[in-house]
């Protein structure tokens, strides 16, 4: 290196105002190359983190058959949330530790507040311990949607059962997944339909549904004030009883007929009287559905959750439009959808690779699972240290389980910066921090420690003797950006080499630890191997998937 | 008056050595400064700064600072690389040790009473590996014991609990410890988190400074990219600091070109001399594994290691030079280290292979000038597995360092340092060091021999103690420590004799070592059949 440029103090790079280079593919099936950049391109934006295990498995499988294991799993839900709460103050009179507490509801609010601390812990257990399938993801993506937040919902039954919906139809039926939420005791508490009744509309979930939930906002949207107090007295009546559950007060509802405006096509929704009342609700919902913005609205938040938040009118018309009349032609089911984008030349396209900014939760359990941290299988120390990474990602600023809003987290709607808005001065440090925290110290508690194990990671590394290769073999699964061969020489003299010039000073400790892995040898390869993940890690390279 | 010139003016010219110059450095903590405020303060207001110079590679200290007196058996163990006799630099008042001919800076700073060399620093059971060499050295660990922190990572924990929480602060706004180059190495790793700046920063200090790295491009993500890197200089506390630091310094000496241990210490000195606190600064020089081809057959005053220790020579005079136009040469002391000497057997191929104890130099004004120990003892009849044993332990260094200019007080020392070692009157820093009073000792004074020698069995060792913590150990020709025959203190001064039984031995040299407060001494025996 020009020993006199690094001497001399330039001005700050600047942030391009623009960059240039523009796509204009669409949905045709992608047919270039399966190699391990795709298969890693793919596992980042659909999983949390991309295993060099996992990418090893799929870049045999080819992409037909890596996308049927993503979308179309057909495995069983997850074991239920437990008590791990009971302590020296607090006895769950109903759940004995270690049993799950969903089937037990209560209205005792510390109990609840308990519950649902639980229910946070066991979330990001498994997103931690997540299959190889995009159910995590969408999961996620329908919270985010909804923007359900448990400490407004407040009951934890309920918090568990609005969960386990969204799983359940992580990638089901769309319009069918709205009509069991409208409905559901979890978004009913939410948004208020329990209070919503006849004498005293309660407008709140109809504005959202139409707004947030199906058809957004923009030029092409045009429903009116009259149509949210219509769907308003269409959704009224519905409540929770006395076991948790809703029904449909017949005697709440109003009977009047609902009238819509021409966006709807001046649909009149009949005002019916006792049971039959209820069934006004599928039948606003089927209005709702009859609007393409519907299929676009979902589509757009899709693409901003999994490809990039910018979509220009090159992107509008190749993808979103022709994803979105897949999505209607498919009656709202979302596996088709999932998979046209997946395995299109737009998604793969050079120009969407590398450009995504990880989500706290992606950067949190995208590191543990990249590098493979083990936790302890107790459920008391598991659920404490799901517990500290959840912590983490929340400081991060995405609480899971307890978005901002209903809106969601506004990197994926706030214009203009999307996900951008995840860095800052606050939160980059904090990234740093963590990555920091898993690589040197790791966390303990109660005697069990979850840490990065470097050299693990790298002993299941095809070549780990050879520095190149080894640099090469650790960014083809962490990184996406891809670093100019002159930095890598220089990271790998300075760390893998101390400083020193020829290659052989690393392989040769490699093959003295990996002949006689002593504590003294094993500590020569681990102070490298976590100086240089850490180093990987602190770079802004890293925070890109 | 400056004890430096008392040294020089108050000792006989001819072979002094000022290191084994006597004095117990009491630390006499002035109530009203030192010691009381350490006590009082969460950590000790200081404006020294330490340089640490890391010659990576193994430097062959043979050749570095050569044995005069024992020149025979000098060239005789490595005729081949041997430094011809007459082009050995001399020293001011010291006939028998000279420097390699490429030492002219150091001979010079030497003479000016700038340089401390402290002669076969190392440590009991040396180790041979590039790499757990380097981190015992780091680490300041015992060689069979593993630490993951470093010798500053713990005395910067000390001295700034809680980092990195709540700082930067009013206190201290500036990295405490700033390693030039891409990643900061185990030395300034805390006990927890790394309290060097590359670590807690994102971007490397050169990037820092220059703004160099990877291009991005015309893309979404070279997009994404540029905005990250802007956050994360944004988020780095410390780039206004170290920019303005940098700015404020437009001009500074000469430095050698083509030199990158020059380049790096000029930022050194840019950065000290624009404001910052930063206490700890580390530069690394590599290229020091020299097994083949270390000389030019024809001269071997000259070739790679010639070129290699003339580049550190006159980095460091530059740097001492440069340091002392811009006004902050009472504030800097700087510290070479290697993870170990080499050989003193020569190979066939011109070269040298990893080795043990090797001389280690210490630089800048309050350094206290001189020669520390004696040449290491070579024999007529050197076999290829030989090495040169231990005089000082490289922590005794660290731990001088630590006491006599960061004036850190002994019990906190102990902590940082993991155990007790011995004070060597190194450096002179007024607020924590004053008045050692004379030691009758004389290095010249034979203070440790045995009897018979050569020996077949047993030989009777006899040592002088002035009292205090007294260390008699065994080493073998290959510098690893065989036996403690005393680790204790005595009540008072006096002569002792002890029985060594080394029946057990394989025949060979084997060295005696005492250790008595700051003084040490080792004497050569031969085991025969």
């Amino acid at each position: 290196m020009d020993r006199r440029s690094f001497l001399n103090l330039q001005p700050e790079v600047r942030k391009p105002a623009v960059y240039t280079a523009r796509t204009n593919t669409g949905l045709n099936k992608y047919t270039g190359t399966w190699t391990r950049n795709e298969v890693q391109h793919l596992l980042k934006r659909t999983l949390f983190g991309s295993t060099k295990a996992d990418i090893d498995k799929f870049l045999a499988l080819g992409l037909p058959g890596t996308l049927n294991e993503l979308i179309n799993y057909t495995s069983a839900l997850p074991a239920p949330p437990l008590n791990d709460y009971n302590s020296s103050t607090v006895t769950d009179p109903a759940v004995a530790p270690g049993a799950t507490w969903v089937n037990n509801p209560t209205n005792d609010g510390t109990i609840n507040s308990l519950r649902r601390a639980s229910f946070k812990k066991w979330w990001a257990g498994l997103m931690i311990n997540q299959e190889t399938n995009i159910r995590e993801k969408m999961t996620l993506f329908w919270a985010n949607l909804f923007g359900t937040e448990s400490n407004d919902i407040g009951n934890a039954h309920w918090v568990y059962n609005h969960h386990t919906l969204l799983r359940q139809n992580a990638v089901g039926n769309y319009r069918q997944l709205i009509k069991q939420v409208t409905i559901d005791p979890g978004m009913l508490r939410y948004l208020n339909g329990y209070v919503n009744s006849a004498s005293a509309p309660d407008e709140n979930y109809a504005r959202e549904l139409q707004e947030l939930f199906t058809l957004g906002k923009g030029p092409t949207v045009q429903y009116s004030e009259a149509d949210v107090r219509a769907a308003a007295r269409v959704l009224t009546g519905w409540r929770i009883n006395a076991s948790f559950v809703t029904f449909f007060d017949a005697g709440r509802h109003d009977t009047g007929t609902k009238q819509f405006s021409s966006y709807y096509g001046n649909k009149a929704i009949t005002g019916k009287t006792g049971a039959a009342g209820a069934g006004e609700t599928d039948e606003l919902i089927d209005m709702i559905f009859q609007k393409d913005e519907v299929s676009k609205y979902i589509c757009r938040r899709l693409y901003i959750w999994f490809v990039y938040y910018k979509i220009d009118a090159a992107t509008e018309k190749n993808v979103i439009e022709p994803l979105a009349k897949i999505f209607r032609d498919n009656g709202y089911e979302m596996k088709p959808v999932l998979r046209a984008l997946f395995e299109s030349q737009h998604f793969f396209d050079v120009l969407n690779q590398g450009c995504f900014i990880k989500s706290p939760v992606d950067y949190v359990i995208g590191c543990l699972r990249e590098f493979g941290v083990v936790f302890p299988t107790a459920y008391t120390n598991q659920y404490s240290m799901w517990n500290y990474i959840r912590n983490w990602y929340a400081t991060m600023t995405q609480d899971v389980g307890d978005p901002p809003s209903v809106s969601g987290w506004p990197a994926y709607y706030q214009e203009p910066q999307f996900h951008e808005i995840w860095i800052n001065a606050d939160t980059l440090p904090k990234r740093n921090r963590f990555t920091d925290t898993m690589i040197t110290s790791g966390y303990s508690t109660s005697g069990q420690r979850i840490i990065i194990d470097a050299v693990a990671f790298v002993r299941k590394l095809n070549n780990p003797s050879d520095p190149n290769r080894l640099i090469d073999e650790i960014l083809q699964v962490i990184y996406r950006v891809p670093m100019s061969s002159a930095t890598k020489q220089s990271i790998k003299q300075q760390i893998l080499l101390s400083n020193q010039a020829e290659d052989h000073y690393w392989t040769d400790a490699w093959n003295i630890y990996i002949q006689n892995p002593s504590t003294a040898n094993f500590n020569i390869v681990n102070n490298r191997l976590k100086t240089l993940f850490q180093y990987f890690m602190n770079l802004p390279e890293y925070q890109l998937s | 008056m400056d004890r430096r010139k008392f040294l020089k003016r108050s000792l006989p010219a001819a072979g002094m050595i000022p290191g084994v110059i006597d004095g117990f450095p009491i630390r006499a903590f002035a109530a009203e400064n030192g010691f009381i405020q350490a006590a009082m303060l969460p950590y000790v207001e200081t404006d020294k700064v330490l340089v640490i110079v890391q010659l990576s590679g193994g430097n062959d200290g043979l050749n570095t600072v050569i044995p005069i007196d024992g020149y025979q058996n000098y060239l005789n163990a490595r005729r081949n690389i041997a430094i011809p006799e007459s082009g050995i630099l001399r020293l001011d008042g010291v006939d028998k040790t000279g420097l390699h001919p490429s030492l002219r800076g150091f001979q010079q700073l030497y003479n000016e009473g700038r340089m401390n060399i402290i002669q076969a620093v190392g440590y009991p059971l040396p180790n041979f590996s590039h790499f757990r060499a380097t981190d015992i050295w780091m680490s300041a660990s015992d060689s069979n014991t593993v630490i993951n922190s470093g010798w500053m990572g713990r005395y910067l924990d000390d001295q700034y609990p809680g980092f990195p929480t709540n700082y930067p602060s009013a206190q201290m706004p500036d990295p405490l410890a700033i390693q030039v180059g891409s990643v900061t190495s185990l030395t300034c790793q805390g006990p927890a988190v790394s309290m060097g700046m590359s670590i807690t920063d994102p971007t490397s200090f050169y990037n820092l400074v220059s703004n160099i790295e990877d291009p991005v491009p015309n893309s979404p993500m070279g997009y994404e990219l540029s905005y990250l890197r802007q956050i994360a200089r944004q988020t780095n506390k410390y780039t206004d600091r170290i920019r303005q630091a940098a700015l404020a310094v437009p001009t500074q000496g000469n430095y050698p070109a083509n030199n990158s241990l020059a380049a790096q210490l000029k930022i050194v000195a840019r950065l000290i001399k624009g404001g910052l606190k930063t206490r700890v600064y580390m530069v690394s020089f590599g290229g020091f594994d020299t097994h083949a081809t270390q000389v030019v057959g024809t001269n071997t005053a000259t070739g790679t290691h010639a070129n290699l220790l003339n580049n550190v020579s006159s980095a460091i005079k530059a740097f001492m030079d440069d340091a002392k136009g811009l006004g902050i040469q009472d504030r800097v002391l700087g510290m070479t280290f290697s993870e170990f000497g080499r050989r003193i057997k020569s190979n066939a191929s011109g070269g040298t292979d990893h080795g043990s104890a090797a001389p280690l130099f210490l630089f800048g004004k309050n350094v206290l000038g001189g020669l520390t120990g004696n040449n290491p003892t070579i024999a007529a009849n050197v076999t290829v597995s030989e090495n040169v044993p231990y005089q000082y332990d490289f922590r005794s260094v660290y731990a001088s360092v630590l006491q006599q200019w960061f004036c850190v007080p002994d019990n906190t020392l102990q902590q940082i340092m993991l155990k007790n070692f011995q004070s060597l009157p190194l450096v002179n820093n007024s607020s924590c060091v004053t008045n050692r009073p004379p030691n009758s000792f004389n290095n010249e004074n034979v203070l440790v021999f045995n009897y018979p020698n050569p020996f077949t069995s047993t030989t009777k060792i006899t040592f002088k103690t002035k009292g205090g913590h007294t260390l008699v150990q065994i080493m073998n020709a290959s510098g690893h420590v065989v036996k403690v025959l005393i680790e204790k203190e005595f009540p008072d001064s006096g002569t002792h004799t002890v029985s060594f039984d080394g029946g057990y031995l394989p025949q060979g040299v084997y060295y005696v070592r005492l250790q008595n407060g700051q003084i040490q001494q080792v004497k050569a025996m031969l085991k025969v059949r």
